[in-house]
């Protein structure tokens, strides 16, 4: 075992992919040379020269435009997005090309492309540096989208997600960069759409993405024994793993989702729509989704933390949801 | 001016000449057929047709391998056929048939055959100008010598997707031969409204790439300016801006009436590109009138076969519309 923060786990998946089949090949802005704005890729072009690890002009849409011909042509692209709200310059590859270029060909092209960026809240970065993006992917056929909440888990994910022969988003919150675990050494896989019950409990089933799982661990632990909480992480939010979430709810019967986009038409919108389908007999509250104020991002540090859920945030939803136990006074 | 037997041996010409005719031919025989189905007062779809621009594809198309790749676009039957898409899987695609090139998924502006290098026609202009840095530089990594084209228009050349393709390309000095075929027209807009001047094969220096203005409705110009473009990459020395001057018979698509000029039009008509070279054959001694007669029966014969066989082919079967959606 040794301790591992979510830089490494990016690096390390790569790498060993990269080793594996010489069709993978990574390309970005500051990827090369500096080794990634994140610090994700250090060495990477140095072990694997500038073929294979290769600085892109600051020009998003022929960053992704050249990972999905590339992908048509036999490669395996990543491709790095720095800030993913910068992928609204490469939208016309993401969504009118990417995601549909199999299909309308009949089956003929494979495009084993990944596109992976950082997004999040939390630092101040302001409205255009701050966005949760994923329901946009989520919402256009022919993507699969990746959410990872621990470093293990992205290492694994990530690798899945190069193996992949499918156009997939990987998308890692900021605020987990700070985050150590202690994880195995070697190698080591995760499934793509296979959630993760963190967590068993009998109240009420959380579904949280990306870094609201463990700000969801923040409030379950503020909780006490308070309230039973059954946590899980879906890691892959498309396509979505429903059957673990719908097994749980069926077991608490009541659904908190909390996620960092905002709630309209988010994640969560499209979890409360198959847990109300499938599960509807099984519900003893209505379905709840915990996702930002429909604003943009501002600035300042403390407005961020009013727009965004926080642990006291989800604590108080959870007990909105879960009646005091008999006994107890409201 | 060179000969056409200075250029291009004898088989070869005449294989050109038979695409030439076979593009123009399909496309007037595709637009009766949606003509056919609007008397039934069914959905006659909106082809773009690609008649009086064959002279660029298939000056192109002649220099190309099927290890190429061609990244075509909403006006794409031509550079479909000049690559070689079997006849009979275009127009049963055209027709939304279960046995077309796509099994009825992409359409007219979305005809894919990758083992050709036919990496499909875009509804989206200027999308194709993007995805060929990706086929350029897989040829580059894999150590090929293939060379990748893309076809846009004049309203393409407006597109920022064009301009941080060249960008890329000039560093990376990627084997792409940048196909902008000028007719005039984007949709129903004149050239002037659409670029502040006048021969957009100027902007190549720009990206560190020669550009070259060429007669697109010479069939021996575009193939000399296609050649070039394609040994430069091949040799490893990058990229290539061509601007071929046409003009499409048709307006922009089915649904949109004539607006042009009739002195335009016929000033343009009279540069055939079809004609030209057989005449220029015939001139030359190079082919006689009876033998080129017999291609165009020929493209006749074969285009009859091609609808009919599309035409009895079965619809795709709904119970089939997610079959293999993911790749495993």
């Amino acid at each position: 075992m040794r301790m591992m923060n979510l830089a490494q786990a990016i690096c390390e998946a790569v790498d060993e992919e990269m080793a594996r089949d010489e069709n993978v090949c990574l390309l970005g802005e500051d990827v090369g040379v500096f080794g990634g704005v994140w610090g994700t890729y250090p060495r990477l072009q140095t072990k694997y020269g500038e073929r294979r690890v290769w600085d892109t002009p600051l020009s998003e849409s022929a960053i992704v435009g050249t990972a999905a011909g590339a992908a048509m042509c036999g490669l395996r692209p990543i491709a790095e997005i720095m800030y993913f709200d910068f992928v609204t310059c490469a939208m016309d590859p993401m969504i009118n090309q990417i995601p549909k270029a199999r299909f309308m060909s009949g089956n003929q092209l494979t495009l084993p492309l990944t596109i992976i960026g950082q997004f999040g809240s939390g630092s101040s970065e302001a409205a255009q540096h701050s966005q949760s993006l994923e329901a946009w992917f989520i919402h256009t056929p022919g993507w699969k989208v990746v959410m990872p909440s621990s470093v293990y888990d992205t290492k694994g994910l990530l690798k899945s997600t190069i193996r992949d022969n499918n156009p997939v988003v990987f998308l890692w919150n900021r605020s987990l960069y700070e985050v150590k675990e202690e994880v195995p050494d070697g190698e080591w896989i995760v499934p793509l759409s296979q959630a993760n019950v963190v967590r068993e409990g009998t109240d009420i089933t959380v579904v949280a993405t990306s870094f609201m799982v463990s700000q969801t661990q923040k409030a379950i632990e503020s909780l006490g024994d308070e309230i039973s909480v059954e946590l899980i992480d879906p890691r892959t939010v498309q396509p979505l793993d429903v059957r673990t979430i719908l097994e749980s709810v069926e077991k608490t019967g009541r659904l908190l989702v909390v996620h960092e986009a905002p709630a309209i038409c988010g994640f969560g919108a499209e979890v409360v729509r198959q847990v109300v389908y499938h599960s509807f007999d099984y519900l003893d509250a209505q379905p709840v989704v915990l996702g930002a104020m429909h604003v943009p991002m501002p600035f300042a540090e403390n407005l961020e933390r009013t727009v965004v859920p926080q642990p006291k945030d989800i604590a108080e939803k959870i007990r909105e949801i879960v009646p005091a136990r008999a006994g107890s006074y409201v | 001016m060179n000969k056409v037997a200075d250029v291009l041996n004898k088989d070869k010409a005449l294989w050109i000449y038979k695409r030439m005719v076979l593009i123009r031919h399909f496309e007037l025989r595709m637009q009766q057929l949606c003509l056919d189905k609007k008397k039934a007062g069914e959905n006659p779809g909106a082809l773009h047709s690609y008649e009086g621009q064959e002279a660029i594809s298939m000056g192109i198309s002649a220099c190309l391998r099927d290890d190429d790749c061609v990244f075509s676009t909403h006006r794409g039957h031509g550079h479909a056929l000049s690559k070689g898409l079997n006849l009979r899987l275009t127009v049963a695609e055209l027709m939304g048939k279960a046995a077309g090139c796509c099994r009825g998924r992409g359409g007219s502006m979305h005809l894919f055959d990758p083992k050709i290098g036919l990496m499909g026609g875009n509804g989206i202009v200027g999308g194709g100008l993007p995805l060929v840095l990706g086929a350029g530089y897989a040829a580059k990594y894999k150590g090929t010598d293939r060379v990748a084209v893309a076809y846009f228009g004049d309203g393409g050349a407006s597109q920022g997707s064009l301009h941080e393709s060249m960008n890329l390309a000039g560093i990376w000095k990627l084997p792409i031969i940048y196909v902008l075929e000028n007719n005039v027209y984007a949709a129903t807009t004149h050239f002037r409204y659409q670029c502040p001047i006048e021969n957009v094969a100027e902007r190549a220096a720009g990206y560190a790439m020669p550009g070259e203005t060429v007669p697109g409705n010479d069939l021996i110009a575009c193939y000399q300016a296609a050649d070039r473009a394609v040994r430069r990459a091949r040799a490893g020395e990058g990229a290539t801006f061509l601007e071929f001057k046409t003009y499409r018979h048709r307006t922009h698509c089915m649904v949109i009436p004539e607006h042009r000029p009739q002195a335009e039009r016929d000033e343009w008509h009279s540069k055939d590109p079809i004609l030209i070279f057989g005449n220029r054959m015939m001139d030359e001694g190079f082919a006689g009138e009876a033998e080129l007669k017999k291609i165009v029966a020929e493209v006749d014969a074969e285009l009859e076969d091609a609808v009919q066989f599309a035409k009895d082919s079965p619809y795709p079967d709904p119970a089939t519309l997610t079959e293999g959606f993911w790749a495993n």
